[in-house]
């Protein structure tokens, strides 16, 4: 009862039951009324611009094209389908640019480990010149003083007969698809599939009996075989070889990068590899040293020892740093912009200097970019617990 | 018996030095390019490499490149638009700088020397160059006479180290005011603010500003306060989920219309919120790691000495987490002032926009590589400088190693 009343006594600032609930409310109404401060504002200033607020212009017709496309599309498409092609066009760079990055990278940090003095002099200056100068300057240079500054198309730069660089873009043989490609498709799947059980049933084969059984090998005959008879089946080559070629407007057949994807996708490699690079000198470096000694102990030799015990601890170490430059790579690959290739930012940017509608465009290209950061932490996180240590 | 034959015959083999392939250049040679032909080969194909590269690098920069139009933007390129009878107040704001530098020069040594030197071999070369003013060469020569007298004169003020630290902090809001006017000079726009001073004015007011920023981030993500912990994680999640350049975007394009009519910022302020705004995100995740990393007996000691929730924060928790993140901040502030030429791309003549519209006049056709080869070289060396002041920061703080 006592209790009770001195309880009542406290007045309720001091309350410490009450405080912390006191203060989220203040602060929740300080952030909504910022919030309704500024979206009152941003519609009246739409409002005096003569603009409302929605997305039905995603339906309207576009008017304008884009050079780089994966899917057909013209300046009679709608606005919907110009994002559609602009998220396109960013996960292609990005898809390339992690692959290359990723190889460049572990080539580059393997050989800063190198016991060879001139490699690992080469490595170290290429990580300490890309990684310290802005990647913006080194998309201009790419752009502008390399894939812009080469001859115009007629005097082309002519490697081997194969590959033409050009200002207009750089012409590499590509290869084209024939009738028979999705029969050549499904057939060489199944090769591989076939093959890979072959090779797990020869392996055990040799495990339990103690004999060379050779898996790999009949592996490899199980993967010609089967693509000896689609060959039998189709009677026709899977894809045919096409070589560019100079014709007036542009190169014929082959496949052409143009100045401003070739810049981005050169420049993301080089300074995201630089970046991987100290990461898996970082991960190799954490790899205790008894665990390479006790392997050279066994015998084996250099290459196997950084195949088969150092890579695959290290790549424990790697892989969350790895994910963070992914993710920094696919947000990088937004400076297309200034180099005029149409990804995601570049469309939402001629979309707004079109429509005017900044808030609705914004709010897409945000969206985009999130749930692709988002999936890429999902399929890292899935491919970091597969490589976790099994503990038990 | 044959061993007693031989100790007492004294045999004297007459001392040989150690074959050659293994001692001197030789040796050397072996062991690091030779070693095995795995090892023979990456020294032919590297080799082969960097020769091409260096002997055309090389042939390119002093017999090619057309070095005139470095020579002739200088002054755009390093301030801009900045009107030239003005100027002396962006002199007076790097003497005081120098100055600044040569006392704590005197009396830290260490890092801060090799800063300094630095900066005294940045401020020579510049002087050294054929093109530059008389003026410029007289304000650096003063700078560099500067430093070193008050290197000497910091050495016996060892007790003043409060008053310098004060002076640095000091100088954050000394330049603006001298930069701009601020009512005590005559008022020079921010759109006239260019060049590499517009660089390092968009990163310092980033890195000064977004520090508070994110150490209220960092603490508000750590707090048991639902409302508040839930707006902090949205806050910096939304933040480092998207690009830079469409909070730059945002920033230009959506704060105008977000302040509502009345409030007229321009260009450069509003990049500088967008990337305030930004690297607080960044850096509270930095900070977070600080104070993760704080044990629990020291919340517990702070409150066993009856510190309340602020005094526990401020005086027990955030200088022990702010010391164990400093390299980590050192690195996100280069991150910065690499991506302040970003704002390039929302047209503002920061060091590469000036690049930029120096390659578009026609005057100077064809010096692409000359002015974006000289803009990736101003930010590598200070980039580079600031590399080398964390990585001594680390040694220093002793961070990373038990």
């Amino acid at each position: 009862m006592n209790k009770h009343s001195s309880a009542k006594k406290t007045p309720f600032w001091r309350d410490k039951r009450v405080i912390p609930i006191l203060l989220q409310v203040i602060f929740a109404i300080l952030v909504v009324l910022a919030g309704v401060f500024f979206f009152t504002n941003a519609l009246g200033s739409m409002k005096q611009i003569g603009l409302v607020f929605g997305y039905d212009f995603l339906s309207k017709m576009a008017q304008f094209d884009i050079g780089d496309k994966l899917i057909e599309f013209t300046s009679t498409d709608t606005y919907g389908k110009a994002f559609i092609v602009g998220i396109l066009n960013t996960i292609k760079v990005a898809f390339i640019g992690i692959i290359l990055a990723t190889i460049l990278g572990f080539i580059v940090g393997i050989s800063r480990l190198s016991n060879n003095w001139l490699a690992k002099t080469v490595a170290t200056f290429y990580v300490e010149i890309f990684r310290n100068t802005p990647l913006l300057v080194q998309i201009f240079i790419w752009f502008y003083a390399v894939f812009l500054s080469l001859p115009v198309i007629e005097n082309s730069i002519n490697a081997f007969g194969l590959f033409f660089f050009s200002n207009r873009g750089t012409a590499i043989p590509w290869f084209d698809l024939t009738s028979s490609s999705l029969i050549w498709l499904i057939l060489f799947l199944i090769g591989i599939v076939l093959s890979f059980v072959v090779w797990r049933v020869r392996l055990k084969q040799q495990v339990e009996s103690g004999k060379r059984k050779f898996p790999l090998y009949w592996a490899t005959a199980t993967i010609i075989i089967s693509l000896g008879i689609t060959w039998l089946i189709t009677s026709e080559y899977p894809l045919l070889l096409s070589v560019p070629e100079i014709a007036p407007r542009g190169f014929i057949g082959g496949y052409t990068i143009g100045p401003g994807f070739g810049a981005l996708l050169v420049a993301l490699v080089m300074y995201t590899a630089s970046f991987i690079a100290e990461i898996v000198r970082g991960g190799i470096m954490a790899v205790s040293k008894g665990q390479v000694e006790a392997a050279k102990a066994l015998g084996l030799k250099n290459s196997t020892i950084l195949r088969l015990v150092i890579l695959p601890q290290a790549i424990r170490i790697i892989i969350p740093p790895l994910t963070s430059q992914y993710l920094n790579l696919i947000k990088n690959s937004s400076l297309a912009a200034a180099v005029a290739y149409q990804e995601l930012v570049g469309v939402g940017i001629t979309v707004l200097s079109q429509t005017g509608k900044s808030i609705e465009v914004i709010s897409i290209i945000i969206l985009v970019y999130l749930s692709m950061s988002l999936l890429t932490s999902l399929l890292m996180n899935i491919f970091n617990k597969y490589t976790q240590l099994v503990e038990r | 018996m044959a061993n007693d034959e031989l100790t007492t015959k004294q045999v004297s083999i007459p001392e040989t030095a150690p074959p050659k392939t293994s001692i001197g250049v030789l040796g050397w040679l072996k062991e690091n390019l030779f070693s095995s032909w795995i090892n023979t080969i990456l020294t032919v194909v590297f080799g082969t490499i960097v020769y091409l590269i260096v002997v055309n690098t090389i042939e390119w920069i002093f017999f090619k490149a057309e070095w005139y139009v470095i020579s002739a933007n200088f002054k755009l390129l390093m301030v801009g638009q900045y009107p030239v009878e003005e100027l002396f107040r962006v002199w007076i704001a790097f003497t005081l700088i120098s100055l600044l530098m040569g006392l704590s020069w005197g009396i830290w040594k260490g890092t801060m020397g090799h800063l300094t030197i630095a900066m005294t071999a940045i401020y020579i070369i510049v002087a050294s160059l054929p093109f530059v003013l008389i003026e410029t060469r007289i304000w650096l020569l003063v700078n560099i006479a500067l430093i070193i007298a008050t290197y000497f004169l910091g050495k016996r003020l060892t007790k003043f180290k409060k008053y310098i630290l004060i002076g640095w902090f000091l100088m954050f809001p000394v330049t603006m005011i001298l930069l701009s006017g601020f009512g005590v000079f005559d008022r020079v726009g921010t759109n006239l603010w260019g060049g590499f001073l517009l660089t390092l004015l968009i990163a310092i007011v980033a890195i000064v500003f977004s520090f508070p920023l994110g150490v209220l981030l960092a603490l508000g993500r750590r707090s048991k306060l639902p409302v508040v912990k839930w707006f902090c994680v949205a806050y910096i999640e939304l933040i480092r989920g998207v690009p830079l350049i469409t909070i730059l975007f945002v920033a230009q394009l959506m704060l105008p219309m977000f302040l509502g009519e009345g409030v007229n910022i321009d260009n450069v302020i509003r990049a500088m919120v967008g990337f305030t705004l930004f690297s607080a995100a960044y850096l509270a995740e930095n900070i977070r790691g600080g104070l993760q990393s704080i044990p629990r007996g020291q919340f517990e000691a702070a409150e066993a000495l009856g510190l309340n929730a602020t005094f526990k924060t401020v005086f027990i928790i955030l200088p022990q987490s702010l010391r164990a993140v400093i390299p980590a901040m050192v690195g996100q502030f280069i991150g910065i002032f690499k991506d302040t030429s970003l704002v390039a791309i929302v047209g503002l003549t920061d060091l590469l926009g000036m690049g930029k519209n120096i390659i578009s006049n026609p005057e100077f056709l064809g010096t692409q590589m000359e002015v974006f080869l000289f803009v990736a070289l101003v930010f590598l060396v200070f980039c580079n400088m600031m590399s080398y002041a964390s990585r001594r920061l680390e040694g220093a703080l002793g961070v990373g190693t038990r």
